[in-house]
């Protein structure tokens, strides 16, 4: 899997570039996941948020969920670069890009790639409530991991 | 030594954000139970361990020179 396909930066995400690189002659299908910060997060009020990362690890792992959509889907490719640091409201946290021959494809591996994600990739967000803060986890209510670790498959 | 990486509310609880310790050859529930003794943590049960940049169970052994890092629930996207 080519590294640069998988970043972590701490400078705003341009969503051109991480389409670009899945661009490709054979791709009839390209499909962008963006993912922004929400104000409202059951009714309560968002003012900013901070994502931090353990980032060589966080790389290893996105290039590890590439590398997974590639085994079930061979036809795909993706791209994923998620920002850290702080981010105001409607700011663009996460972009998933994938390119497939056919539409089904880029569909399901990019929804593929936000659910591990949110398993496995060694990022966290902090919320900034008018009242106070809070660093958020359990986002899909998983949060024990019986066998210690989280699970290779959903 | 093993090179211990707090991060979120682990972090924010420790008040630094790497430690050393000067332990070799423990398990990974070992080296919790003295991590959260010494720096007065919440429970660490929960938490994930990565040995090395790789999810690892609380049976693996931690050698001298390993980094540890504790990863709370994962909150990205």
């Amino acid at each position: 899997m080519n590294q640069h396909l998988f970043e972590v930066v701490n400078q705003p995400i341009a969503v051109d570039e991480i389409i670009k690189k899945v661009s490709r002659r054979d791709a009839g299908a390209i499909t962008t996941f963006i993912g922004t910060v929400r104000e409202f997060t059951k009714g309560k009020k968002t003012l900013s948020l901070e994502y931090q990362a353990y980032v060589p690890m966080a790389v290893k792992m996105l290039s590890q969920i590439g590398d997974e959509i590639q085994e079930k889907w061979p036809d795909a490719l993706t791209a994923i670069t998620h920002r850290i640091g702080k981010l105001d409201i409607t700011e663009v946290a996460v972009v998933i890009a994938v390119s497939s021959p056919h539409r089904k494809t880029a569909y399901e591996a990019n929804e593929y790639a936000i659910e591990r994600i949110k398993q496995i990739v060694p990022i966290w967000k902090k919320e900034f409530w008018e009242d106070g803060t809070k660093w958020i986890g359990d986002q899909l209510e998983t949060k024990e991991y019986p066998e210690g670790k989280p699970m290779k498959e959903m | 030594m093993i090179n211990v990486l707090f991060f979120a509310a682990i972090r924010e609880e420790a008040g630094v954000e790497q430690v050393t310790v000067d332990k070799q050859d423990i398990t990974v529930k070992e080296l919790k139970e003295y991590v959260q003794e010494t720096y007065k943590l919440s429970s660490l049960k929960q938490t994930m361990t990565a040995v090395n940049e790789e999810f690892v169970t609380d049976e693996e052994t931690i050698g001298t020179g390993d980094t540890v890092a504790f990863i709370p629930p994962v909150s990205g996207g």
